[in-house]
C-alpha cells in the first residue's frame, strides 16, 4: 500500500518539528550527503514530491483546485522554513561553488533523448525553445504567491551556464526534467520522481508546460530567480539514484507511448488535449499574455490558444 | 433515539447490499452520493457516470414480518452527461458531486443533483393508472374515423403497472466557473444555495436564467490564492443563514440580511492550532471537507482529515467535541500524502435526534460516535459480513507494536477501500454507506 524501499522515503515517524535547528545540515555536498532520514533531506523530498504533484493534472479533466491549493501552500511552507533556516542560502551558494553542470548533462541527455533527435534532426526542438534558454527559467507561478522568493521556489531546474543545450534546458524545466522513455529505469540516478513526473508529463502536453515556463520566464526574470533555479539545479545534482518509486511507475506505466511524439501532440491530433499543466496555469493565475520567442507555427498556435483562453478565464 | 454501539444497546445488522459483487470496478459505477429523503422513504444514489438511482422503501408485509422493510430500486436515470468545455478544450465530468432532496409538496417527489457545472431539478412522479375508452382513438393508439363514431364515451382510468418517470424540469447551468462541491436547499423551499471552489450562488427554484452571487472569494490576482471553498449548508430552520468550510479549516457563518455579497462573515469559527503537533501537513489534514447542520440547528460538524468536530453556533472559538476518527493515521500522513490518499473527501451525517454521528474511513471501514455517552465504534462494510440480519462485529486497528486477534494493523489497512459517503436515515436507526460501487444498508436489530 505504501511505496517502500525507496531510499529517499520519509521515514513515516510522525510530525516533524519546524524547530529542529540543530538538525540544519551543514553545505550539502556530494560527499556529506547521505541517506539517513535527516529533518532537512526529508524536508527536501516533500518539496519535490509537491512540486511533482503540482505538475500531474488529469489529461482531460480540469485539475481540482482545492487539491492544488494545498499543495502550493505546502510548498510555500517548506521555502520560507528553508529560508528562515538558512538552508537556503547554503544550497545556494553550494551550488555557486559546484562546477559540474556535466551531471545534468548526462541525465538530461537521457531523458531529452527525443529532443536531441530532433536538434539533430535540424530542427529546433519543438517545444523547448532555444529562446526560453536564455531566460533560463520558468517558474510554476500557477499556485504561488507574488513574492519572489515564492516563485523562485516553484522554479524549475534551469540550466547555469548559458552553453547548455536545449536538452539540458529540459531537464531542468517542469520538476526535474520530462522525460521521454519509459523504460528510464536505469538512468534513475537522479530521477526518481522525476521520472514519475515525467511521464505524466508525457500525458500533460509537455510542451504547454514548457510554453507556460516560458510565460512565466517573462514575467519572473529576476536575479532572485536565478537564485532559485540554482538551488534547484544543486538539488538534482545532489542527490543520488534512489530507485524507481514503485508507486508512480505504476502510476504512468499505461502512459500511451504516442504521447511521446511531439508532432502528434502539438497538433493536438490526439484526441485528449494533453493541457494539464497548462490548464492548470490558465485556471488559477492571470499572469501577463504571452511572447514566446521561438518561431515555430506550432508554438503561435499556442500562443494564440493560450492568449485566448486567458482572456475567457480572466474574464 | 437509539444509541450508538453494541453490547446491551442496540446492534448493527446487515440489511442489504446494491450493487455489483466483480472485483472490477467500472468507473463508472462508484458511487459519490447518498442521500434519504426527509421521510427516509426514498434513498438516491449518484454515481461517476452521471447516473442517479432512487430506492424506495417497502412497507413491511404483514405476512412476513421478520423482514423488515427493504430499499428496492424505485428509479434509475441518466442525470448528467459528459460534456466538452470548448472554449478551455476540457471534458466536464458526469460524476454527480450531490444529491439533495426537497421537501414533498404533492405527489411527485423533488431532488436537485448537480455534477462540476450543472445542476438540474428532476422530478420523479408515478404513473400507475391510464385512460381507456378514448373516442377519437383505439386502445392502440389509432385514429378513429370520425364518421363512424356512433356514440360518445367517457374515458375510464384503468390500473396499470407502475411506472415512475424522471423528467428533468429545470437546468441550472452556466453560474460555476470552478466545480461546484456543494448544493443545499433552504428552509423557505424556494431557493438554495450552490458553492463551488471559490463562489457561492443563490438560486431560485423556479428561475433558472440568474443567480445571485452571494459569496465571493476569488482574489483580484489568482495568484494570491491560498484558500478554497470546500462545502457549504443552509441553515435547516433560518433561511437567511448559511454556512461555509474552507480549505484552511475555518467555517464561516453568513447571514443573509446583512448584505447582498456575504462576503463578510457574521461569525467566524477556527479552532486554535495546537503548536505541538504542526507539521508540513497540518493545513491539508484541517481542511475541511464537509460541514452538516444538526437536525435542531443549534450545532454543526465538520469532518477534517483525522477527526469530526461539533460545533456550538453560539461559540466561534472552539468545537464543543472533537472526535477521531483515524489518529493512527497521523504517523503516516506523510505516505498518504504521497498516495494522495491526504485529499480524500470524507462525509459526515447526524442521526435523526442529533444524538449520534457517522463518517466513514479507509478499509471499508466507518465510525458512529454516540455523543451523549461518548462511545464510538467501528464498522465495516464488507461482503464476509454480508448475511442477512448478521450483527456487525466491531473492528479494531491495532496502533501499538502488538496485534491482537480480530485487530488489523494499520499497514494492513487497504486505502482504495474508502468510505467518503454516508447516510442517515431522518427518523429510524437505518443507515446507508457507500464502499466504491456497492450501497450497503444495516439497521438496527430492534426496528
Amino acid at each position: 500500500m505504501f511505496p517502500k524501499g525507496t531510499k529517499r522515503k520519509f521515514s513515516d515517524s510522525g510530525e516533524e518539528p519546524v524547530s529542529s535547528g540543530d538538525q540544519v545540515p551543514a553545505a550539502p555536498s556530494v560527499a556529506t550527503r547521505s541517506l539517513t532520514s535527516s529533518y532537512s533531506l526529508q524536508r527536501q523530498s516533500l518539496l519535490d514530491m509537491s512540486l511533482i504533484k503540482l505538475q500531474l493534472c488529469h489529461m482531460l479533466v480540469e485539475p481540482n483546485l482545492c487539491r492544488s491549493v494545498l499543495i502550493a501552500n505546502t510548498v510555500r511552507q517548506i521555502q520560507e522554513e528553508m529560508t528562515q533556516d538558512g538552508t537556503w542560502q547554503i544550497m545556494t551558494q553550494a551550488l555557486a561553488a559546484a562546477q559540474c553542470p556535466t551531471d545534468r548533462l548526462v541525465a538530461t541527455e537521457v531523458l531529452c533523448r527525443q529532443t536531441d533527435a530532433a536538434a539533430q534532426a535540424g530542427q529546433s526542438p519543438k517545444p523547448f525553445s532555444v529562446g526560453g534558454l536564455e531566460e533560463g527559467y520558468h517558474a510554476e507561478e500557477v499556485v504561488m504567491e507574488g513574492d519572489v522568493e515564492t516563485e523562485v521556489t516553484m522554479s524549475t531546474l534551469a540550466p547555469v551556464s548559458p552553453q547548455l543545450s536545449s536538452a539540458s534546458y529540459l531537464a531542468g524545466p517542469f520538476v526535474m526534467g520530462p522525460c521521454w522513455d519509459e523504460d528510464e529505469e536505469e538512468e534513475e540516478e537522479e530521477e526518481e520522481e522525476e521520472d514519475g513526473e515525467c511521464e505524466e508529463d508525457e500525458e500533460d502536453d509537455s510542451e504547454d508546460c514548457v510554453s507556460e515556463g516560458e510565460e512565466a520566464d517573462r514575467d519572473h526574470l529576476s536575479p532572485d530567480s536565478r537564485t532559485g533555479e540554482q538551488v534547484f539545479g544543486t538539488f538534482e545534482i545532489k542527490h543520488p539514484a534512489p530507485p524507481p518509486d514503485p508507486a508512480l511507475e505504476e502510476l504512468f506505466s499505461d502512459v500511451d507511448p504516442s504521447y511521446y511524439d511531439l508532432d502528434t501532440v502539438l497538433t493536438g491530433m490526439q484526441s485528449a488535449p494533453k493541457m494539464g499543466p497548462y490548464d492548470l496555469l490558465e485556471s488559477l493565475s492571470s499572469h501577463g499574455p504571452t511572447a514566446l520567442s521561438s518561431s515555430s507555427s506550432c508554438r503561435s498556435d499556442l500562443n494564440e490558444l493560450d492568449h485566448i483562453m486567458e482572456i475567457i478565464v480572466g474574464s | 433515539m437509539a444509541g450508538v454501539a453494541g453490547g446491551n444497546d442496540f446492534q448493527w445488522c446487515f440489511s442489504q447490499v446494491k450493487g455489483a459483487i466483480d472485483e472490477d470496478v467500472a468507473e463508472a459505477d462508484i458511487i459519490s452520493t447518498v442521500e434519504f429523503n426527509y421521510s427516509g422513504e426514498l434513498l438516491a444514489t449518484g454515481d461517476k457516470g452521471g447516473r442517479v438511482v432512487i430506492f424506495q422503501h417497502e412497507q413491511e408485509s404483514k405476512n412476513r414480518p421478520h423482514l423488515r422493510g427493504e430499499y428496492n430500486v424505485y428509479s434509475t436515470f441518466q442525470s448528467h452527461e459528459p460534456e466538452f468545455d470548448y472554449l478551455k478544450s476540457l471534458e466536464i465530468e458526469e460524476k454527480i458531486n450531490k444529491i439533495r432532496w426537497l421537501p414533498q409538496q404533492n405527489a411527485a417527489h423533488f431532488l436537485l443533483s448537480t455534477n462540476d457545472k450543472t445542476i438540474k431539478l428532476w422530478k420523479i412522479s408515478e404513473r400507475d393508472k391510464r385512460a381507456e375508452g378514448y373516442n377519437l382513438k383505439d386502445e392502440d393508439g389509432r385514429l378513429r374515423d370520425p364518421f363512424r363514431i356512433t356514440s360518445l364515451r367517457v374515458p375510464v382510468l384503468m390500473p396499470m403497472d407502475l411506472m415512475v418517470e424522471a423528467s428533468p424540469r429545470r437546468i441550472f447551468a452556466n453560474a460555476h466557473t470552478y466545480h461546484i462541491n456543494s448544493i443545499s436547499v433552504n428552509s423557505d423551499h424556494e431557493t438554495y444555495l450552490s458553492a463551488d471552489d471559490l463562489r457561492i450562488n443563490l438560486w431560485h427554484l423556479e428561475i433558472t436564467d440568474r443567480s445571485f452571487n452571494i459569496v465571493d472569494i476569488k482574489p483580484a490576482n489568482m495568484e494570491e490564492l491560498t484558500e478554497v471553498i470546500t462545502a457549504a449548508e443552509c441553515h435547516p430552520l433560518q433561511c437567511n443563514v448559511f454556512v461555509y468550510s474552507s480549505s484552511k479549516g475555518t467555517i464561516r457563518l453568513c447571514d443573509t440580511r446583512a448584505a447582498a455579497l456575504c462576503d463578510r462573515q457574521a461569525k467566524f469559527f477556527e479552532e486554535p492550532e495546537d503548536p505541538s503537533s504542526r507539521s508540513f501537513f497540518s493545513e491539508i489534514i484541517s481542511s475541511i471537507s464537509d460541514v452538516k447542520f444538526s437536525h435542531s440547528g443549534r450545532y454543526m460538524m465538520t469532518r477534517d482529515y483525522l477527526s469530526v468536530k461539533v460545533w456550538d453556533l453560539n461559540m466561534e472559538n472552539r468545537p464543543v467535541e472533537t472526535y477521531q476518527v483515524h489518529e493512527y493515521l497521523r504517523s503516516k500522513l506523510c505516505s498518504l500524502y504521497e498516495n494522495d490518499c491526504i485529499f480524500d473527501k470524507f462525509e459526515c451525517c447526524w442521526n435523526g435526534s442529533d444524538s449520534a454521528i457517522m463518517t466513514g474511513s479507509y478499509n471499508n471501514f466507518f465510525r458512529m460516535f454516540d455523543r451523549n455517552t461518548r462511545r464510538d465504534i467501528t464498522l465495516e462494510a464488507s461482503r464476509e459480513s454480508s448475511k442477512p440480519r448478521a450483527t456487525l462485529k466491531p473492528r479494531k486497528v491495532s496502533t501499538g507494536g502488538k496485534r491482537k486477534k480480530d485487530e488489523i494493523s494499520v499497514d494492513s489497512l487497504d486505502f482504495n477501500k474508502k468510505i467518503l459517503h454516508t447516510a442517515w436515515h431522518p427518523k429510524d436507526n437505518v443507515i446507508a454507506v457507500a464502499a466504491t460501487n456497492n450501497l450497503y444498508i444495516f439497521q438496527d436489530k430492534i426496528n
